[in-house]
């Protein structure tokens, strides 16, 4: 396999809905950022990688189709990925794939999601339940993962108020980025008397509905070096999956717990074996993970080794994880938690790692930032994506 | 140079997906509201692992073989995570409503369902009385429409003693 690096970055500033552009300007939009940032023309881009989640989200069927001619890839080979709530991750990874085999020299990673256009989104997320034994119950994301909180919070003792400092951190964090949508800062207690959706998930705890567009470029570490470039180097990466059954997380018999992401650990260990990483608290400096609700991010933290299970709350109630504390930083750009393009938000987990560790990340740069990591989640838990990007080829050391 | 001219107002285009589907559920689905029809609640067992899998399936994801037997579990089981749901979606139940996974006692694993019986207005105590552990004894419609929400969880009532 070859070495690959994100040599083109490219986000919107996400909003709640934008009126004057439709999906494939979107597209175009994030697109042409990308390709600015670079200094290239779609002339010298080999093929492209389309994340785009399912269409009934959007409303447009097919759209890979309708974005063709808008961000000029007619005569090039492009390819849709669909990983649910993975899919702007698993893009990357496709793309990497594509650089890493020696198949293309540099492909672009393009997508956009308007996801307020849908007044039925959770009817449609209802959808990927089992047709009959699920799915005639109103199970969604928000229920689903208000289960996994109640479960998480009895099994180690933590409550709604453990949530809402991941609330406050991360909007503290989008407050000094200019691409988020959420960037207003609340209080814990704004959090906690804000409207209860599903037990325990209040209004304050979820993501919103974003819309914009977000695109990366991926290049060969020969093209790279031939063409003078800096990158942000892909040291590592995993996928992993777990079952679709959220009823078999739970009981005596249960290999992974609803509450936790044990699958998520071992794609992270994947990554990290790639990349040489053996002890995640000193190697890393930043951690873009994808938690699209408050009490998602504290398995997410666990997972990729940062703490034991069930610790992260109380090392987040002592200031760790926020900006300027001593330990790696996690979220700098406020997460999903306040911006959430769903097809893409992997995508932008990944160009906000590669920003930090290019130390290009203005007001929230993370001091030092030399390696990071990103993830993204899809489906009710089922796949995995997971990132180490670091800004040098050399082994990647502790501090 | 005149400057791009800007729409008098932003234009929309509103569409509803009128979409039908009858999907056919397949022989174990059939055998399994078959039971609940009957009032009773049958899993698979897996040959392997002795794991039985309520909801039933055909086979074991984690030993990759054909379940073989079914097996009857009992009427009551407990909590494993619940949520109680106090916001509308469209085209999804109207609030408040409760959804539990229930491990049924001879299950291994975990069977979704609605719980009645509890009043959910009050919040605290409403979550207080389904915590996780709590048993919840499943209930049998009367007139089965040969779906799963022909089943729905009730908290057992401590007999008087």
């Amino acid at each position: 396999m070859r070495n690959v690096g994100i040599i083109g970055l490219g986000q919107s500033h996400f909003v709640k809905s934008r009126t004057d552009v439709t999906y494939p300007e979107l597209v175009r939009e994030g697109a042409q950022l990308a390709l600015d940032d670079a200094e290239l023309t779609m002339a010298d881009i080999d093929a492209v990688v389309v994340p785009l989640a399912p269409d009934a989200l959007i409303g447009i069927g097919n759209g890979e189709r309708w974005l063709i001619e808008a961000i000029g890839a007619t005569d090039k080979p492009l390819m849709r990925v669909n990983n649910g709530g993975a899919t702007g991750a698993t893009a990357v990874e496709a793309a990497w794939m594509h650089v890493a085999s020696g198949m293309f020299d540099v492909v672009l990673v393009a997508g956009a999601d308007r996801v307020s256009e849908s007044m039925s989104a959770q009817s449609v997320l209802n959808k990927m339940w089992d047709v009959a034994y699920e799915r005639p119950y109103p199970q969604n994301t928000i229920t689903m993962l208000a289960m996994s909180a109640m479960r998480y919070n009895h099994l180690y003792g933590w409550d709604e108020s453990d949530m809402a400092r991941v609330t406050v951190k991360n909007r503290r964090h989008a407050s000094l980025n200019p691409h988020a949508h959420l960037r207003a800062e609340v209080s814990v207690e704004d959090v906690l008397e804000s409207r209860l959706l599903s037990w325990p998930l209040k209004l304050g705890d979820v993501c919103p509905s974003s819309t914009g567009g977000a695109s990366l470029i991926v290049a060969s570490q020969e093209y790279i070096e031939r063409t003078g470039r800096t990158a942000a180097w892909i040291r590592g990466l995993g996928q992993n999956t777990e079952t679709f059954w959220m009823g078999d997380r739970v009981g005596d018999s249960h290999v992974g717990d609803h509450a936790d992401a044990d699958a998520l650990a071992v794609a992270f260990r994947h990554a990290y074996d790639q990349a040489g990483i053996v002890d995640p608290k000193t190697q890393i400096q930043v951690a873009e993970i994808y938690a699209p609700f408050s009490s998602v991010e504290f398995h997410v933290i666990e997972a990729a080794g940062f703490c034991g299970q069930g610790e992260a709350p109380a090392l987040l109630a002592e200031g760790a994880f926020h900006l300027g504390s001593d330990g790696v930083v996690v979220n700098p750009s406020g997460g999903t938690q306040c911006t959430n393009p769903i097809a893409i938000t992997g995508t932008v987990r990944v160009i906000e790692a590669a920003t930090q560790v290019l130390r290009r990340a203005g007001d929230r740069q993370v001091a030092n930032a030399d390696v990071a990591i990103a993830s993204a989640i899809g489906g009710d838990h089922q796949f995995y994506s997971t990132f180490v990007i670091a800004n040098h080829l050399d082994p990647i050391g502790t501090r | 140079m005149t400057s791009a001219p800007e729409p008098a107002q932003a234009r929309f285009y509103a569409q509803t997906w009128d979409l039908s589907y009858r999907h056919a559920l397949g022989s174990t689905v059939g055998v399994f509201l078959d039971g609940i029809a009957e009032g009773r609640v049958r899993g698979r067992a897996c040959p392997s692992c002795a794991r039985v899998l309520v909801p039933p399936r055909s086979y074991c994801d984690r030993c990759s073989v054909e379940t073989t037997d079914w097996v009857d579990v009992a009427n009551e089981g407990v909590i494993e995570m619940m949520t109680i749901v106090y916001e509308g979606f469209k085209g999804l139940p109207d609030p408040p409503y409760a959804i539990a996974y229930v491990t049924l006692d001879g299950a291994s694993t975990a069977l979704l369902g609605y719980v009645r019986g509890v009043e959910l207005s009050d919040v605290a105590a409403a979550t207080a009385a389904l915590a996780i552990g709590t048993r919840l004894r499943v209930q049998f419609a009367a007139e089965p429409q040969g779906q799963v929400t022909d089943y729905w969880f009730e908290p057992v009532q401590i007999p008087a003693s």
